[in-house]
């Protein structure tokens, strides 16, 4: 039925009959699903609403364990091990798998603080460190020169692009092996997501990207491998260039060719 | 005709709109002019002096304006923590099929009237007082300690509201960066929701002062200012409820109306602060 | 202990600490409701309903006239408070378009919902009681009408606010004049909610004590005259409650018992009304 190819790079992540279940729903919302995350790439999803691409996404770094009553099966390989084990720290998971989302989340406090966030929980509190890490996060995240004057003042004054980078900055500050980007221009106007676009281009040179958008030409635009969903299962993944001209599923030709949607 | 009937009803909606406006004002008037006997009589003496003897005619508020200041202060002093710790509770820990049953019963015993808290305190928790410090058990501690309970559910509602403003988006984000739920609540959910829950607490600080019923049963009526906590003492609502029927001269009712133009003024005050310094504006992401 | 061990351990240890208060809170709570339904039962039976109070010692003593007085002076508060609140409430929804003068009825009107019912019972005591000589139904009455007005002005505003403005739009489109349309699209547009509003606002004065001590006052024989001194079940609560009889303190728990349950129905019902419509 899909048409799932192997990737010739080393993977990041390797999902394996993987199964999930919102809670209170009888039957699962994404079914048997496995592909392969290939390292330093960016893998976009795409498909229809309702296909279980953000479903997917939200259960590389488990942010559905925040719900009780959601249920997985199967396996998500990271580092050897399968990070949907009950035991899996979580704390520990999720600042080795970072993620953006679809609206900017500027936390209530400055913008020098927003991005050490991260640092601070983890222990480091020696300011020369903090600052040196915060600046390069910043600059990373092409903010720095908007920003630098004024890293005192709250985050929530920027615009919104200037906010999404700001969360980006505050992601990879703490050296993430992965991020996910959960729809990250859907509140964006043009010239904001072209910014991110960029950025999501550059930041694979560092570290691995899943993301997920609705948007089939910025899919087009910023990824190397491409899957689309449909009704819970992964339809075809392949090298984007491929799937966008010559895609081997029906339904995947007629989702990019604009028959439904 | 259609047309006389429209503009009659347009019309009749907005004189009874202004007229809450005319009650309002109208209260603070008729409670400023019975006041006027005992204005005249003790001057600003009123709000100083600690003497409150009718059958000498003399009138002093401060015992009843430090009981009210003292048992409001206990009360949140009880309930600010436990409230914050219930609304932490129910925003962040509680199983989402506990989350509905136990907030809806917090809800519902706000609903219970505050003379069932009264009658409560008087009759299963004033022996208990009166065991372990001695004395008639009623009094100020007593009383702190009743509308402290009475206010609780209250304030963990509208505090758990204040929180619940948090969208849960920010706090997808924090948890994210590897927070721990303290993590969230400290960083995210109390800076984003600070001034609600402040308004919050201090909205549940302004109908506590104005409490009648839960206090009435176990303070005492005594005007007098003691150290001893475990003392009968006295509040503002407590003399207005024990001493408006019995008031039998000009001046004392005066005194008394002068008394409650005291607590309308500083708790319309409270709630004013609450309701236009904290829980003006909603902010939004 | 490395950092990261020690944010865990201070996570659990907020975290206990915030169910522990949660548990105090709820068992105080709880003790206080399993008191009032032990209490109320215990002394609950037939003769509360049809004998009237009656001196201490006295066999058949009862709450008729606490049970009666109250319905009917709630009743009359309802009467008055409900559609001053509705067309207030209709007034600030409908017609103030944003004005400075609607803000500050809100406002005032939100500050009233808070302040302290005693004081409302001091005002009408005023204004109703010594122009007319004696403590009556009426004036009991009015000091809870001034208290249920905001209550119902808020939620009705509220309520008629949440109607989408297309539906008028849509009214108005077929030539209806605008008192019609509020009456006929938008007041049904807005039913469940408002009612809710409403039995949330006769709960919250059926259960004041507070401005009736000395406005509708007492009576401890059975009177339906507006016009008299007239019990109610939370003055009689208060007055049985605090007195040094045994039977009259269990009169005082029947009372409190029927008018908690009256209350925690009225809410309940409330709360199924909205439900319902969000349900839709």
């Amino acid at each position: 039925m899909a048409t799932i190819i192997d990737v010739p790079e080393e993977k990041i992540l390797h999902v394996n009959n993987f199964e999930f279940t919102y809670a209170g729903s009888d039957v699962p919302n994404i079914k048997k699903l496995s592909m392969p995350i290939a390292k330093n790439c960016v893998t976009a999803l795409i498909g229809p609403s309702g296909c279980g691409k953000t479903t997917l996404l939200r259960s590389f770094n488990r942010m559905h364990d925040l719900y009780p009553g959601n249920k997985y099966a199967g396996e998500v390989l990271f580092e050897g091990r399968n990070i949907l084990d009950v035991k899996e720290d979580l704390i520990t998971l999720r600042t080795k798998i970072g993620m953006i989302f679809q609206k900017p989340t500027a936390f209530p406090m400055s913008i020098f603080d927003n991005v050490a966030y991260g640092l601070r929980l983890q222990g480091m509190k020696n300011r020369s460190e903090l600052n040196d890490r915060v600046e390069k996060s910043l600059k990373d995240a092409a903010i720095w020169n908007e920003v630098s004057t004024r890293l005192k003042q709250d985050a929530n004054g920027l615009s919104g692009g200037q906010q999404q980078r700001l969360c980006i900055a505050r992601a990879i500050a703490v050296e993430p092996e992965i991020l996910l980007f959960d729809e990250p221009t859907s509140a964006l106007d043009p010239i904001s997501t072209q910014g991110i676009e960029i950025l999501v281009s550059e930041l694979k040179e560092r570290v691995s990207i899943v993301i997920v958008t609705h948007n089939m030409q910025q899919a087009a635009r910023v990824s190397d491998y491409t899957g689309f969903m449909y009704l819970g299962e992964l339809i075809e993944l392949g090298q984007t260039e491929e799937l966008f001209v010559t895609p081997k599923e029906k339904l995947t030709e007629e989702y990019i060719t604009g028959k439904f949607g | 005709m259609g047309i006389v009937i429209d503009k009659l009803f347009a019309f009749s909606t907005k004189i009874i709109a202004l007229s809450i406006l005319l009650i309002v004002a109208w209260i603070f008037t008729v409670l400023f002019q019975h006041s006027l006997d005992s204005i005249n009589a003790f001057g600003f003496d009123f709000l100083v002096e600690t003497k409150w003897a009718p059958n000498l005619e003399k009138f002093g508020a401060l015992p009843a304006i430090t009981g009210s200041v003292i048992s409001t202060f206990l009360a949140m002093l009880l309930a600010v923590p436990i409230a914050i710790g219930v609304a932490i509770f129910l925003s962040e820990i509680a199983h989402h099929r506990l989350k509905a049953p136990v907030g809806v019963s917090i809800e519902l015993l706000a609903a219970i009237p505050s003379v069932v808290y009264g009658m409560w305190g008087l009759f299963y928790f004033v022996p208990i007082v009166r065991d372990i410090f001695g004395g008639l058990g009623i009094g100020m501690l007593t009383a702190g300690i009743v509308l402290a309970i009475m206010i609780l559910p209250f304030m963990a509602a509208v505090t758990r509201d204040a929180m619940n403003t948090t969208p849960d988006i920010l706090k997808e984000s924090a948890y994210a960066l590897g927070a721990t739920k303290w993590d969230v609540v400290k960083n995210i959910i109390i800076p984003y929701a600070k001034a609600g829950i402040i308004g919050s607490l201090i909205l549940a600080l302004g109908r506590a002062i104005g409490e009648t019923m839960a206090v009435t049963f176990v303070m005492g009526n005594v005007h007098k200012i003691s150290t001893d906590l475990s003392a009968p003492a006295t509040s503002i609502p407590v003399t207005l409820a024990n001493e408006f029927t019995e008031a039998d001269t000009d001046l004392y009712f005066s005194s008394l109306f002068e008394l409650s133009l005291i607590l309308l003024v500083i708790s319309f005050t409270i709630i004013s602060i609450a309701k236009f310094y904290f829980l003006r504006r909603k902010r939004r992401l | 202990m490395n950092y990261r061990q020690k944010r865990i351990a201070i996570n659990n240890i907020v975290m206990t600490l915030s169910t522990i208060s949660a548990l105090i809170g709820l068992s105080f709570l709880f003790w206080i409701l399993g008191v009032l339904i032990f209490n109320g039962i215990e002394a609950l039976n037939i003769g509360i309903f049809i004998n009237e109070g009656a001196p201490p010692g006295y066999e058949n003593s009862g709450l008729k006239q606490a049970l009666i007085g109250q319905l009917l002076i709630v009743m009359y508060a309802t009467a008055a408070g409900v559609p001053l609140g509705v067309l207030a409430g209709t007034y600030l929804s409908e017609y103030s378009q944003g004005s400075k003068l609607a803000e500050i009825i809100r406002d005032i009107s939100d500050i009233m919902m808070s302040a302290p019912s005693i004081v409302i019972g001091a005002f009408v005591y005023a204004i109703v009681v010594i122009p007319m000589g004696h403590f009556s139904g009426y004036a009991g009455a009015i000091a809870l009408a001034i208290i249920m007005i905001p209550i119902i002005l808020r939620t009705t505003d509220d309520m008629l606010q949440l109607v989408p403005s297309t539906l008028r739009e849509a009214a108005f489109a077929l030539g209806a004049p605008k008192y019609k349309v509020i009456i006929q699209v938008v007041y049904r547009g807005a039913r469940a909610g408002v009612l809710t509003g409403i039995l949330l606002g006769i709960a919250r004065v059926a259960g004041e004590t507070a401005p009736l001590l000395f406005t509708s006052f007492n009576d401890n024989f059975l009177n339906t005259d507006m016009n008299e001194a007239m019990a109610s079940l939370t003055v009689t609560m208060y007055n049985y409650a605090t007195s040094p009889y045994e039977d009259w303190q269990r009169l005082g728990w029947a009372a409190a018992f029927i008018l908690s349950m009256f209350i925690l129905s009225l809410n309940i019902i409330g709360r199924l009304f909205l439900l319902q419509k969000r349900g839709k």
